[in-house]
């Protein structure tokens, strides 16, 4: 966030940090003079450190669109893109599609603003939702934390890919057999965690499913309905364990 | 008309003493199914205007209707197609960001947008000076400021559009804000002390939502201290006095946040004529009434869209501060802003769960008689009001004398919202563990004493179903009685809803020649299914399959529909779909008389055929007959009627059980399963039903052991708002869950359906974890979320816990 920082409050014993009773002398812009020298590779270098995150932030207008001509340029025999928009491929749904995109674009946005895919849905933009999953080749990623760019040359598949020939995938089948959803917005996020498992293992235990989807975040309690589903997808039997779900 | 074919019972005297007097013109008297089936089960006449269609059978007795056909739109759901709010892409779309306040408490000394206008790309910005939410001053002139007073971290300041959404997030960094900063205090115990710095500078009110909550107006207030809100029936100190047992504790919940895994937020295209609004809401009609009378533009000037909707638990009414917003840039800017709060947004600004702080005092005789129960509750809704939890104390159990003092504590941070249930997650964690603990001293067992108290025929029946179950039997009935580390425990809880009619609700029916039927209302479907319940009773009507009927709801260009809080979408507007579908059968009839050589009268459409009572003809199918209609379309629009009874008074509930496992070394508790008997009129789709209820026990066990929104002291700041920080049951968490659904007919409308979203187990979640743990360990715990650290604290205070 912006703008100045608001000083402890005097009367409350627990505080330690210094008291000013000058707003703009604690003002974020004063105490951050180094963010002007903070560069975009230097940040994706750092990026997941929690300062430089914010560094980010402070930064952001730095890499103005006046640098945007300069898209590439080598620099320690790393090819750098950006910050301007770059001519990208990626491969999605078995189709392949040209972007011009920014490099800093992640996959979800490629996908959903870009290429109005908006079946992959966005919920918390960091990651322990899961709501964003798709696959690349067969790995489930969340992709509001890929890269576009790094998408180049995998095959990418979103919830408008998973049918086959106007068929249900398996997964999405037993879904709507079993009911496993009611808002839906964390559905396409499950049902393509739960299709990537089942690549992977065909007969899973519920443990397994519940391991799967443990970072697909539902918030309307669909999970027993859904490990139902996906154990019926994969012809096990969950009768025992998911009865009366 | 017709009636049912009902087994008819010797207490059907409610029935018989309705019978004697003579209906009103226009009205006529109808046997109705009244009860539970296998347990209650019996006849009642109800006096009904005539144009009502006939009675519907239990369940049993139909086809589509009270079965489960799969969700209507679950296969938009489960490919991507369903396009929600945050999917809506229109040509020329900006995008719109919020600035929003970094500090708790500061008036707003300038705000200088020069350096983001000038931003390529930004289209507009808006500075907000009438904010929504939050209590307000009754008298302004308290503090004077041309912006809004800043009264909590991630209050909404101004916004900015851009074409593209980095280009309006970089933008909105460069809008400079000074804040003359005051003092605040975002802990609900220190804002109640006398010292503390006040967070109004005088009494403020808020009123509530369509999905409740708000707080009493016409309150006293000292310091932060908004209340109490005295209620009282009879004379609680002659009710302790004559009390032979006595328990008093105290209990606290923390807040919650709703965290709709769609945030909110709306796109908003102005145009001269027409502002067209697609909102994530629970309510389209809110929406629109609120954005006409904010903007003064005629409600017919106003179209709200809601097509998919991902989810909102009590916190999406009206347009709030993204939609207000959002539609002011598109007029600025004449082009459609989209404005999604992103997820940091939505955990500070737009609703959460009050906290609470209830002391809870229950007296009661000997032969279990309750003489007094007295709730002095606190707790905080941030800068709003609406912490009252007085509930279930209130509503669950007969006592000769009730005392509650409800109060709401101003802190800065964002104000609280409707949530699912509001207050009665709270109320119950304290008092049903309060029940419990005096059976104890009763010595009478959880089920025997609710009995005696409680007297709601339908619980009873809900108890009964518990007693006999598996799991309960399984129940060592001595607390404690584990020897080893981890200790197993089953207890129970009940839960109470109440039965509410919107009468905003309408639909429209249209009959086609082709023999395609489509229902319209306004509605929205939040996730509960009321597309899919919509379509099974035109297909119940035309004997089309439900996936063959056309649904299109959540659109103000349809009929008005509900807003869908407090569980009264199903009650509200199932029957005025069902009346809309039987008066369009009728037209139908009407239409297609002539060309079959007969009369309407003579004609009736049933199980999707068209037969003639004088056997003029052999029956014809539905589609047949509709080709021969002398219109290409007829139609019918129907509106929610009173209820057939409006003085009967019904609640909604359950007794839900839970088995859990405590480690005493690590403080952990395992939610083993569920044991969840629920009521909600008829069922009309029990597996979406059953589906919430799932979800309502998910949502309570994740409050009762996980939730919990953290404010750091020193700086004001929400440290957790994400869902990363911000713990919510995940799979991993999920207890087994066995629900069992008990019918339970009122003889109240055409459809005599019911709501399930707040009695689905949020309510009593906690207070049955909160019992078990009394099971399992000997122990009372007391606070809301019990983590490893609560529960250890709990254990190492217990003075009797030695066998381990």
């Amino acid at each position: 966030m912006s703008g100045p920082k608001f000083p402890p409050q005097p009367n409350d014993p627990s505080s330690s940090t210094p008291q000013s009773s000058d707003p703009a002398e604690t003002s974020q812009a004063k105490e951050r003079p180094a963010a002007k020298g903070i560069t975009r590779r230097g940040f994706l270098k750092g990026a997941g450190v929690a300062a430089a995150g914010t560094a980010l932030l402070e930064g952001a207008q730095v890499f103005t669109r006046e640098a945007a001509a300069a898209t590439r340029r080598e620099h320690d025999g790393v090819k750098e893109f950006g910050p301007g928009a770059v001519p990208v491929a990626l491969q999605v749904n078995g189709k392949e599609y040209t972007l011009q995109i920014e490099p800093r674009t992640t996959l979800a946005d490629a996908l959903r603003v870009h290429m109005g895919l908006t079946g992959t849905k966005v919920v918390c933009d960091r990651g322990p939702c899961s709501g964003c999953t798709v696959l690349m080749d067969d790995m489930p990623v969340n992709s509001c934390m890929t890269l576009a760019m790094d998408a180049i040359g995998h095959r990418v598949t979103t919830i408008e890919g998973l049918q086959s020939e106007g068929e249900l995938h398996p997964v999405q089948a037993a879904f709507v057999k079993h009911d496993a959803m009611q808002c839906g917005f964390c559905t396409p996020g499950m049902v393509m965690t739960c299709s990537a498992l089942l690549k992977k293992n065909s007969h899973p235990t519920e443990d397994d499913v519940r391991q799967a989807t443990a970072g697909n975040l539902c918030r309307c309690g669909t999970y027993p309905r859904i490990f139902a589903a996906t154990l019926e997808a994969a012809g096990v039997s969950g009768k025992e364990s998911i009865r009366n779900a | 008309m017709a009636t049912t074919k009902l087994p008819s019972s010797a207490d059907a005297l409610l029935g018989a003493a309705a019978d004697a007097a003579k209906p009103p013109a226009g009205m006529e008297t109808v046997t109705m199914p009244y009860g539970v089936p296998g347990y209650t089960l019996h006849d009642v006449q109800r006096q009904v205007p005539t144009t009502e269609p006939p009675v519907l059978p239990v369940n049993a007795d139909l086809e589509y209707i009270g079965k489960s056909p799969k969700r209507w739109d679950a296969h938009a759901k489960v490919s991507g197609s369903g396009r929600y709010t945050a999917d809506i892409q229109l040509p020329g779309m900006l995008y719109a960001k919020f600035v929003s306040s970094n500090v708790p408490h500061a008036k707003v000394v300038s705000i200088d947008t020069s350096a983001a206008e000038k931003v390529p790309g930004v289209k507009g910005v808006f500075v907000i000076e009438n904010l929504l939410g939050g209590a307000r001053l009754l008298n302004p002139s308290l503090e004077v400021s041309k912006y809004p007073i800043v009264r909590y971290a991630g209050q909404p300041i101004a916004a900015v559009a851009a074409t593209q959404p980095h280009i309006a997030e970089e933008a909105a960094l460069l809008v400079k804000v000074q804040y003359d900063a005051k003092p605040f205090v975002v802990d609900m115990e220190m804002a109640r002390q006398s010292d503390a710095p006040p967070v109004f500078p005088g009494p403020a009110n808020q009123g509530g939502s369509a999905g409740g909550g708000g707080g009493a107006r016409n309150v006293p207030q000292t310091g932060n201290i908004h209340g109490p809100a005295v209620h009282k029936r009879g004379d609680v100190e002659q009710g302790f006095k004559d009390a032979d047992f006595i328990v008093e504790s105290k209990y606290t919940t923390q807040v919650q946040v709703h965290n709709a895994l769609e945030t909110h937020g709306v796109v908003a295209d102005w145009k001269p004529d027409l502002l067209t609004v697609w909102a994530s809401t629970q309510g389209t009609a809110s929406v629109r009434e609120e954005l006409a009378s904010f903007f003064k533009l005629p409600k017919s000037q106003v179209r709200v869209i809601t097509e998919f909707m991902g989810g909102g638990f009590g916190a999406k009414f009206g347009p709030g501060n993204p939609g207000v917003v959002a539609a002011a840039l598109s007029k600025q800017t004449g082009a459609p802003v989209r404005l999604m709060l992103d997820r940091k947004e939505e955990q500070l600004s737009v609703g959460n769960r009050p906290s609470s702080d209830q002391t809870l005092k229950i007296g009661a005789k000997k032969d279990g008689t309750l003489t007094a129960i007295q709730l002095i509750s606190f707790g905080t809704a941030g800068c709003g009001t609406g912490a009252g939890c007085a509930g279930p104390a209130t509503n669950l159990y007969q006592s000769a004398s009730l005392h509650t003092e409800e109060n709401d504590v101003f802190i800065n941070a964002g104000p609280a919202a409707a949530f699912r249930a509001p207050g009665h997650p709270q109320g119950a964690f304290a008092l049903e563990q309060t029940i419990d603990e005096l059976a104890e001293k009763l010595n009478m067992q959880p089920l025997e004493f609710r009995d005696k108290i409680d007297t709601n025929p339908v619980r009873r029946v809900e108890r009964q179903i518990v007693r006999e179950s598996a799991l309960w039997k399984s129940r060592n009935p001595v607390p404690n009685a584990d020897r080893g580390p981890i200790k197993r425990g089953v207890g129970l809880s009940q839960s109470v809803w109440y039965r509410h009619i919107v009468m905003d609700s309408a639909a429209e029916v249209r009959v086609h020649r082709d023999g395609s039927v489509e229902v319209l209302s306004a509605v929205q479907d939040i996730g509960t299914g009321i597309k899919t319940v919509m379509a099974q009773i035109l297909a119940e009507q035309f004997g089309v399959p439900p996936q063959q009927v056309s649904v299109k709801i959540g659109d103000t260009n349809y009929p008005v529909g509900p807003n869908s809080g407090g569980s009264v979408t199903t009650a509200s507007l199932t029957p005025a779909v069902r009346d809309a579908a039987w008066q369009a059968a009728q037209k139908f009839l009407v239409s297609v008389a002539p060309a079959l050589g007969t009369t309407p009268d003579d004609l009736v459409l049933t199980k999707g055929e068209v037969h003639s009572k004088s056997g003029h003809m052999q029956p014809i199918s539905f589609r047949r007959a509709a080709a021969k209609m002398d219109t290409s379309e007829v139609s019918a629009q129907a509106r929610r009627i009173p209820d057939y009874d409006p003085k009967h008074y019904d609640t909604y509930g359950g007794v839900d059980v839970a088995e859990i496992e405590v480690d005493t070394e690590m403080g952990i508790i395992h939610v083993k399963q569920f044991f969840a008997v629920h009521d909600c009129g008829r069922p009309m789709n029990p597996s979406q039903v059953i589906n919430q209820i799932n979800g309502g026990l998910i949502q309570g066990t994740s409050f009762a052991l996980y939730e919990n929104r953290l404010i750091d002291p020193t700086y004001g700041l929400m440290v957790n708002a994400n869902l990363d920080l911000y713990k919510i049951a995940g799979a991993r968490d999920i207890p087994k869950l066995h629900v069992q659904l008990v019918e339970s007919y009122i003889a109240q409308s055409s459809t005599d359906a019911s709501g399930i979203g707040e009695a689905a187990g949020i309510i009593s979640a906690a207070a049955a974890i909160g019992n078990a743990f009394y099971n399992a360990t000997g122990v009372r715990i007391r606070s809301t979320p019990m983590t490893p650290s609560v529960v250890l604290e709990t254990l190492s205070k217990a003075p009797q816990r030695s066998n381990a």
